[in-house]
């Protein structure tokens, strides 16, 4: 079964990656990845490291370029504007106003060193969006209380766990008001007492609607919140479904080998 | 192995443990800290003895002349560092762009101005007109070179293309030393690279290139005295111009020498306040802040 030919095109999707592929000089991280997310949904990625996940969600904000096929996001090819018969790449103001469309959580948090927590979540609305001070730290007082780090808005990201980080860069993000949120393997770097705190505001934002792409190797997480679940390997999505299909009863021999092997 | 001390029992262990401690006694720094204040007292002897008439020291320390030599001195550095500064950073960014040209370009800058001595570009830069006698655009307006590159000008453009080019390596050093991981945070809420560099990464950058740029200022106010070969009327060549016309040789030189530890002294402070600044959310600042946030909000 390929995951190509079971996709179907939607009109609907908030996000769609059509016969991407992607190379690092000969690995070919991305293989004609084909995926199409409905909005409000929250879509699980799972896979081996070096699987090609993250490249995939790099590549659906620009951080990474794609070699072949396109991603819309929103309803807006990404990256290019078509002439014709011919796609001419934007500029950098031009993509970063795409990025707008989407709020992107690191696994290292990349929380802004030289600012605290409340500086770290305003940056964004004061310096791109031009928006007034007064209103923007309204508003990001409010994302902290969400967090559940409204003391911690003086803090340097060097006071803080790695768990408030990354609370805070979730914050952060969604200052932005993206319409898509990316996680990038969000509890990866965390000590494990750290994880269930970040999962636990991911499960509320999802809670709320947002729509997420989610790399993880969280499991329990993917089966309680994913609406469906995808798993890539060498740069192919092998598997695509609801979790309760994908994570309980896999069709796909790798899939299998995969779960048995993380929940050992 | 091989014992050190005499064997001891577990009984004789418990009574060692309430015995009185003689410190060591470091005899070698004892004889060193002796002869090192005896060759002090000798020199701070030698020099009291000498033949320096202190009175003339302590009269020309302000001077009319001297006075105006150091701000002279003082307008120099700031201009010829804030020249460096910017070029350092122009020159720094293209060096790490991918386009081959503005790479070529910053890399011969860093190639010649490093590669030859201060005093020769001075040189050039005073001598400038014997190659091109007048300056400007072409059918547009000109003016002659002679008139435009005097001392202050071509000192400034000495000093500052010279600092440029180490400057450029140390800001380059800088903004390699901020993770990438900043950058990429940057750019996925929204900023453009200009934003990123400016907001993000520059900041960052600056607790790595403040110590050697402070360094480089100060070695700016003693390199300043190199535009006395081409009569920019800096403190030292106005001591000189002084010592010329009465013979007080090492007076003046002591005067100049005075002025020039008094700023290097006062720069030296201003960098401790400035390191300061640019540590924010690094290790030292958090202890203090600590114990602030001890009271309840």
């Amino acid at each position: 079964m390929s995951a190509a030919a079971t996709m179907v095109p939607s009109d609907t999707a908030i996000v769609t990656v059509a016969n991407v592929s992607k190379f690092f000089g000969p690995l070919k991280a991305l293989n004609n990845v084909s995926l199409s997310i409905e909005p409000g949904t929250v879509q699980c990625i799972i896979g081996p490291s070096g699987s090609g996940k993250s490249t995939l969600l790099r590549c659906i904000n620009q951080l990474e370029k794609i070699d072949e096929g396109a991603i819309a996001v929103d309803g807006e090819l990404i990256g290019y504007r078509r002439v014709g018969e011919t796609l001419h790449e934007l500029t950098d103001p031009e993509v970063s106003q795409q990025r707008l469309a989407t709020g992107m959580v690191f696994q290292r948090f990349n929380l802004f060193n030289h600012m605290t927590a409340l500086q770290n979540i305003i940056e964004g609305p004061l310096t791109v969006l031009k928006r007034p001070r007064k209103e923007i730290v309204a508003e990001a007082m409010a994302l902290l209380e969400r967090v559940g780090l409204s003391d911690k808005r003086d803090a340097y990201p060097s006071e803080l766990s790695g768990g408030q980080q990354q609370r805070i860069a979730i914050a952060r993000a969604l200052a932005m008001k993206p319409k898509l949120m990316l996680f990038d393997e969000p509890t990866s770097a965390l000590d494990p007492e750290l994880v269930g705190e970040v999962l636990n505001v991911m499960r509320d934002l999802a809670a709320t609607g947002m729509t997420m792409i989610v790399v993880t190797h969280e499991l329990g997480f993917a089966r309680e919140v994913a609406g469906d679940v995808v798993f890539m390997d060498k740069g192919e999505i092998v598997e695509q479904g609801p979790p309760q299909t994908v994570l309980v009863a896999p069709q796909q021999q790798r899939t299998r080998d995969f779960i048995a092997a993380v929940l050992k | 192995m091989s014992a050190i001390t005499s064997p001891i029992t577990s009984r004789e262990l418990a009574a060692v443990a309430r015995l009185r401690i003689v410190p060591r006694r470091f005899y070698g720094r004892w004889v060193a800290a002796i002869a090192i204040t005896f060759a002090l007292a000798w020199v701070v002897l030698a020099f009291a003895q000498g033949d320096i008439a202190w009175p003339v020291v302590a009269q020309f320390f302000t001077a009319p002349a001297i006075l105006a030599g150091l701000v002279n001195t003082l307008i120099m550095t700031a201009c010829a560092m804030a020249l460096g500064i910017v070029l350092g950073i122009v020159f720094a960014i293209m060096y790490m762009s991918p386009n081959p040209v503005l790479r070529s370009v910053a890399l011969f800058y860093i190639w010649f101005f490093r590669g030859t001595p201060l005093l020769l570009q001075l040189l050039l830069w005073f001598n400038l007109a014997l190659i091109f006698p007048t300056i400007g655009i072409p059918g547009v307006i000109s003016w002659r070179t002679i008139d435009v590159i005097g001392p202050f000008m071509a000192t400034l453009l000495g000093l500052g293309m010279n600092q440029g080019a180490y400057t450029a390596e140390v800001v380059r050093g800088g903004i390699l030393s901020v993770d990438t991981g900043q950058t990429e945070a940057a750019k996925a809420i929204g900023m453009t690279r200009l934003t990123t560099l400016r907001r993000i990464v520059l900041p960052q950058a600056m607790r790595v290139i403040i110590p050697p740029v402070g360094n480089e200022v100060i070695s700016m106010v003693k390199l300043t005295s190199v535009a006395s070969v081409i009569q920019y009327a800096e403190i030292l060549r106005n001591a000189q111009t002084i010592y010329y016309a009465n013979a007080r040789v090492i007076e003046l030189l002591i005067v100049a020498a005075g002025w020039y530890l008094l700023v290097v002294t006062v720069l030296q402070i201003g960098q401790y306040f400035l390191e300061r600044h640019f540590s924010k959310g690094r290790g030292e600042r958090r202890a203090k802040r600590a114990t602030v946030q001890e009271e309840p909000a």
